[in-house]
């Protein structure tokens, strides 16, 4: 059918332009790469626990999110490549769920200069700016252990912008009184990590301990300055709870292992189909490479982390992603057997097939579901991933680009004939 | 016919598998890796020549780690201590080139904390009865038509019954392994499981879709065939089907155990057996207990 024959060469032209897009951006300028996960890149992978005893429960989310912050900056100074830090709960079930943070450093091996200076507690300074040197900033002796608590305030009286409101204890109230005092007209540096998050005016001597900073802030700059603040006032220390390192040499092994396993399994389900069903196999096979191609596509762009045990998802659903076509086959095979035309055999065998394919694929759908919720591990995760993905694209591939393609190529014959061998064998 | 005619040789076949097996987990156990219980595993591999267990243990116990394990890997070795932190790792390493005498690289350095340990025991578990509960579920879907002559309560149970022989027997394989080899179950075990579960509950529905269908067909055109017989056709009309998507599964599979990575190796391994014994059971023990269990009622 003329329809059926157009959709198919548009199809197979996409998939070999998709096919060569892939192969293409491997290439080493490319911004569009694999991206490997840490067991074939090599490099470590930390969990951290966050002791947020001191922090009131409503400030936990912005306190880690703060804490993610410095660590990120940290990380960065180690020119790593692409690290992430990110903000992770533990336990199953629960409010008072502990607060982790994960830190992934990609390629280094040589982890405890990092472990060092990850697990520093941070420190928050205030530092007049020195009267000689414009560079130069002096210690003051007030730190975050003085600061109370850093708010964000809107000022009426200020057009309504946001300003930061820090209010000192006792003993850092008398020291920021005697400081303001004795330096009004100056700047006062706020150092975080000595890192400089803020530098403000000292306008006029400030007891009682609560003050204002103002100035041109947006609304989230002022955010990000109280976190900071507030982080550094009430430091949480942090704790290793795991460590893994993979040697670069062994990522680079599992990663031809892989390439390897995945090329010969696509090769030997191929040949099985072909000799098994001969020219439907071979069709089946060309749906199986669509299917190779369009996984290949999604894991570049959504983007999927592949680690060893997502590449062997992948390749696990190769072999189940061309069930739906023996499915499909074997009912067309019975279906002729019971005398209809080769076309009605293969339109009946579609339609009939589908509900086992429905079905068979729910079962892997919700346990690839339930896995990627609960997964305890970065591997796990991306096993289940890809795993989803995989059944996902194969129900498109297996059934709607295999029935395109051999509808595409069935003689146009859309009226049953009568059979012609009689009923069956 | 043949395999519903024979289907005490089958049985047998499974009930020595079944024994085998929880003899097995009940004996021996399961060695848990330190996914589970928390410690640390260095992998260690040598370029050249390389020292023997022996020696290995030997400086674990200089250097005070009493409890210590070690097991020959490919290219070296696998230490596994309780929990220890990169300075004490590194002085392993140290000792390990035997002043100079080897070249011990490290190839992988894990350590996970017990509490992380304990947690991906709870979520192993849970993920577990969670993808057993969906099971039943869709099995309580598949089978909502009541038929006849077995009621539909009965294929539910016999499809739970087929998935426990499924999941037991890998389970079993791992637990000689581990007390032979010293193989590990670990978090990836535990997904393969999961994975051979929603493999084979489907395979084990298929053949009995087709023997309602059968019986279904037969009520209409008014034929009286026994249970027997329409089993055993069914069974032979959709063997080919059955035995061809577990083929190409296992095929993959095959070909990622023998070229794969190392670190899926075990993984592979689990899926292979589990998805092999959940293709026989659907094919040779499933639809001929729905016959035994019939022919019991009979009587």
């Amino acid at each position: 059918m003329a329809k059926y024959r157009f959709w198919a060469i548009i199809m197979i032209a996409l998939a070999a332009a998709a096919g060569f897009y892939v192969w293409n951006s491997e290439k080493t300028d490319s911004n569009r790469k694999f991206k490997l996960g840490l067991d074939l890149s090599g490099g470590t992978h930390l969990v951290y626990k966050a002791d947020t005893a001191q922090v009131q429960s409503a400030d936990i989310s912005s306190a880690m999110q703060s804490l993610r912050d410095v660590i990120e900056k940290r990380v960065n100074l180690f020119g790593v490549s692409e690290p992430i830090v990110q903000v992770e709960q533990g336990g199953v079930f629960g409010d008072n769920r502990e607060q982790r943070l994960i830190v992934e450093l990609p390629g280094v091996t040589d982890v405890n200069e990092a472990i060092k200076r990850i697990g520093e507690t941070p420190t928050l300074e205030f530092k007049l700016l020195s009267k000689e040197n414009e560079e130069e900033f002096l210690d003051t002796g007030l730190t975050g252990r003085m600061l109370q608590k850093a708010s964000i305030q809107f000022d009426q009286n200020f057009g309504g912008k946001p300003i930061i409101g820090l209010k000192f204890n006792d003993e850092g109230s008398d020291l920021f009184a005697k400081i303001t005092r004795e330096n009004t007209g100056n700047v006062l540096g706020i150092f975080l990590d000595g890192n400089l998050i803020e530098a403000p005016y000292i306008r006029e001597e400030i007891s009682g301990g609560e003050a204002v900073i103002t100035g041109d802030f947006t609304a989230d700059q002022a955010k990000q300055i109280v976190r900071d603040l507030n982080y550094g006032a009430l430091p949480m220390p942090i704790s290793l709870l795991s460590t893994e390192t993979i040697g670069a040499t062994l990522g680079g092994r599992a990663i031809n292992a892989s390439v390897k396993a995945g090329l010969y399994a696509f090769v030997v389900v191929a040949i099985f189909l072909i000799a098994w069903y001969r020219f439907q196999g071979l069709v089946a096979a060309l749906a199986l490479a669509i299917y190779t191609v369009i996984n290949l596509m999604l894991f570049k762009f959504i983007p999927v982390t592949l680690t060893a045990a997502g590449i062997a998802g992948f390749i696990l659903s190769i072999g189940m992603a061309v069930d739906a076509n023996i499915l499909i086959f074997e009912r067309t095979k019975e279906e002729l057997k019971r005398g209809k035309s080769k076309y009605e055999a293969l339109k009946e065998g579609f339609h009939r097939a589908w509900s086992s394919i429905r079905d068979s694929n729910l079962s892997s759908i919700i346990t690839a579901i339930i896995l990627y919720y609960f997964a305890s591990t970065p591997m796990i995760k991306g096993f289940a991933l890809v795993f989803l993905i995989g059944v996902l694209v194969s129900m498109f591939s297996a059934v709607t680009a295999s029935r395109t393609i051999l509808f595409a190529i069935s003689k146009d014959n859309p009226t049953p004939t009568p059979p012609q061998k009689g009923e069956g064998k | 016919m043949f395999i519903v005619k024979h289907r005490k040789i089958f049985y047998s076949i499974s009930v020595v598998l079944l024994a085998v097996s929880i003899f097995a987990i009940v004996f021996w156990g399961l060695k848990p890796s330190i996914d589970f219980v928390g410690g640390s595993l260095l992998d260690v591999s040598f370029i050249g020549e390389r020292p023997t267990a022996e020696d290995v243990s030997g400086v674990l116990n200089n250097l005070n780690f009493k409890d210590a394990s070690v097991r020959s890997s490919g290219e070296g070795f696998f230490i596994r201590t309780k929990e220890i932190s990169q300075t004490e790792k590194d002085a392993i390493m140290q000792a390990l080139s035997f002043g100079g005498k080897y070249s011990p690289t490290e190839k992988t350095f894990s350590t996970v904390g017990p509490v992380l340990g304990k947690e991906a025991l709870q979520k192993s578990w849970l993920s577990i009865v969670l993808v057993l509960l969906a099971i039943l579920l869709f099995i309580a879907f598949a089978f909502r038509k009541v038929s006849k002559p077995v009621s539909s309560w009965i294929y539910g149970s016999v499809t739970i019954l087929a998935l426990l022989h499924d999941v037991l027997v890998p389970t079993g394989v791992f637990a000689i392994l581990g007390h032979f080899y010293g193989f590990e179950v670990d978090t990836l075990f535990v997904t393969a499981l999961l994975v051979i579960l929603g493999f084979s509950v489907h395979d084990t529905i298929v053949v009995f879709d087709r023997v309602r269908e059968n019986l279904h067909k037969n009520e209409e055109s008014k034929i009286k065939t026994d249970f027997e017989t329409i089993v055993g056709e069914s069974i032979n009309e959709t063997f080919i089907r059955s035995v061809n998507t577990s083929l190409t599964t296992l095929l993959a599979i095959f070909v990622l155990y023998l070229f794969g990575p190392e670190a899926v190796k075990n993984f592979t391994l689990a899926l292979l057996i589990g998805i092999f014994i959940g293709t026989y059971s659907s094919i040779f023990i499933g639809s001929t207990l729905l016959v035994t269990i019939n022919n019991w009622k009979n009587k």
